[in-house]
């Protein structure tokens, strides 16, 4: 076995190929078993004609791009990407945000506010995302939700009755409210961990050079923090843009299902509703390929840095 | 509580030299510096509450008799005490069964932190303690799998799990949820096992380790820190999990607790918010408390990871 020691710093072993490979075994057959293998089967089903009948056994029909053709021509499906892309990008952005301002905020406060925020934060995490769902479904309620109370209150108000997810603009705040009070805290305690690492050295030069809060946070904190920025503005990405349990409970609890679909739900209802797998396929492979290539930037950047 | 990431506070203390007079009227600059640190604190009482309040609602609904939370008016703290509710939930003679789903979901759970993180410590050690041909390509794989919506690939999961006679078993789902999380947990450990100096590997193997030994006695102990932020992750996901659970676990004794919440919700929508609110509360609370004691932990380990690319 030749241990590496002729390059100064090069520490890995150069071995065979045997030992890594047997470590690679278990991932690699829980991987090619259950994501490989309906990968593929995911892609040819969407060549073919594939509905209920064929899931009772009836040979399914090759039919090349026709899945594809019907869906790209089909204006409801582009409804749906257009809402997801909105959707997800409305909700990144405010996450972001909101994050980013919890953290410097966090920053700021004493020790026990700080605990005070934090707590908070936790819990908001913790919570699952069915269980939220519910739980602001409730707190919407048309009837007794606590909201429709409480707003009532202001003189001129009457909201007892109103219902917030009839409406599709409206369903969707409800929803964005439930997506961003999920997923600041996630932000908010990652960015607020890279904020520590930043030094304070370099912060309190800049001050008495008189740089002033904002161009501190652009021209010091932001470049400090800029992949940590990236990592997680992409991962909001790939999860606002796949979506679905919260629209799908939220739907359950009272929204019209065709004018509040995102794209997972509607690969959903066009597979496992309408039966039309073939189709459902198509979208999803299409929807693949959108991800990827909105994330092909983390990806290079991350296997670059791997070879360093 | 380890909960709180504890850091010595770095802004915004005034000199203490200058503050010795405390009956001098305050220079304008701390008076201000003072307001300022007042519309802090009130702006984190505020994302306080609303962070905190609808898991506050949640278990106050779940405290109060249905029948009242059906009035008029909301009632802000449960002052008609009930735990009827989750006597309801727990006991009661409902199409969901509570119990069954608790031990699915805690089986499933279980099974799949342990396996995931077996796993991801082999794989983890493979790809950075060795330099082989389809290294980089198994990262590339790693990233790109995580990039794929489970959504997209609900029906040929279905059906490659109903060929193995996998479907309605919690063999299954642990599988599928394995594979759910395994990419993340092997970027998330490969960090940390960039951590640990291969000289304490090399130093076990000279005092006559085997590497195999070298990686179980050394390696794996020091990773403690890494091991619990991803398998809190691998917990998380399997214990939430909703729509795979959904389309594998089809017959209601095989249901795992979230489709158990959907379940009751449908069933109950019209009548009995209070129990779905007790019933929520079940299913948060381990969540909750996981989440609570290793919460540090996880964050600091997302950011290295993070920073080390």
């Amino acid at each position: 076995m030749a241990l590496a020691s002729t390059a100064v710093g090069v520490r890995r072993r150069r071995s065979g190929a045997l030992a890594p490979a047997m470590l690679l075994v278990p991932t690699g057959i829980v991987l090619l078993a259950i994501i490989g293998w309906p990968l593929v089967q995911l892609i040819i089903i969407s060549f073919q004609e594939y509905g209920r009948a064929q899931v009772f056994g009836r040979p399914p029909e090759w039919v090349g791009l026709q899945n594809y053709i019907d869906v790209l021509g089909d204006p409801f499906f582009w409804d749906v990407l257009g809402r997801s892309i909105l959707f997800a990008a409305a909700n990144v952005a405010l996450t972001m945000l909101l994050g980013t301002l919890v953290a410097l905020l966090m920053m700021r406060l004493h020790k026990a506010f700080r605990l005070l925020v934090s707590v908070g934060l936790l819990l908001a995490w913790a919570m699952p995302a069915l269980t939220a769902v519910v739980v602001w479904g409730w707190m919407f309620d048309t009837q007794y939700g606590v909201i429709n109370y409480v707003l009532s209150l202001i003189p001129g108000v009457d909201l007892i009755g109103h219902s917030w997810l009839i409406e599709p603009l409206s369903f969707f705040a409800v929803a964005t409210i439930i997506i961003t009070w999920q997923s600041v805290p996630f932000v908010a305690f990652t960015v607020y961990a890279g904020l520590t690492q930043v030094p304070d050295e370099v912060l309190e030069a800049a001050q008495l050079d008189g740089a002033g809060a904002v161009s501190r946070f652009r021209l010091i904190v932001f470049p400090y923090l800029k992949s940590i920025f990236l990592v997680v503005t992409i991962l909001q990405v790939i999860w606002d843009l796949r979506v679905f349990t919260q629209i799908y409970a939220l739907q359950g609890i009272g929204g019209i299902r065709e004018q509040t679909s995102t794209i997972g739900v509607y690969i959903f209802q066009t597979s496992l509703g309408t039966g039309d797998f073939g189709a459902g396929g198509a979208i999803a492979v299409i929807l693949v390929i959108v991800m990827m290539t909105i994330s092909i930037y983390y990806v290079r950047k991350s296997i670059q840095e791997e070879t360093l | 509580m380890s909960a709180v990431i504890a850091r010595p506070v770095a802004a915004p203390t005034v000199q203490p030299a200058t503050s010795s007079g405390s009956r001098r009227p305050m220079s304008a600059a701390r008076l201000r510096r003072r307001l300022w640190n007042i519309v802090l604190s009130a702006i984190a009482v505020v994302v306080f509450l609303v962070s905190v309040f609808p898991v506050y609602w949640m278990i106050n609904t779940s405290l109060l008799p249905n029948n009242l939370i059906r009035g008029p008016e909301p009632h802000f703290w449960p002052d008609e005490l009930t735990f009827r509710n989750y006597e309801l939930v727990l006991f009661g003679d409902t199409r969901a069964p509570f119990l069954p789903a608790l031990g699915n979901s805690l089986a499933v759970t279980l099974l799949t932190v342990m396996v995931a993180l077996l796993f991801a410590f082999l794989a983890a050690l493979a790809v950075t303690r060795f330099r082989f041909r389809g290294r980089k390509a198994f990262i590339l794989t790693i990233l790109v799998i995580q990039m794929i919506p489970g959504e997209a690939m609900i029906v040929s999961t279905f059906r490659v799990l109903d060929s193995w006679q996998l479907l309605n078993t919690i063999a299954g789902l642990t599988l599928v949820y394995v594979a759910t999380v395994l990419p993340f947990t092997i970027w998330t450990l490969r960090g940390f096992v960039n951590g640990v100096p291969i000289e304490l590997e090399e130093a076990a193997m000279i005092d006559g380790c085997t590497r195999t030994q070298a990686f179980w006695k050394v390696t794996f102990p020091l990773l403690a820190p890494g091991l619990v932020a991803t398998g809190v992750f691998a917990f998380i996901q399997a214990w939430n999990e909703f729509l795979l659970a959904l389309v594998v676990m089809s017959r209601p004794e095989m249901m795992t607790l979230p489709v158990w919440l959907r379940t009751f919700q449908q069933a109950t929508q019209t009548t009995n918010w209070a129990a779905i609110m007790a019933g929520s509360t079940l299913m948060a609370i381990p969540v909750i408390i996981f989440f609570l004691v290793v919460q540090g932990r996880m964050t600091s380990g997302l950011v290295a990871g993070a920073v080390k690319g």
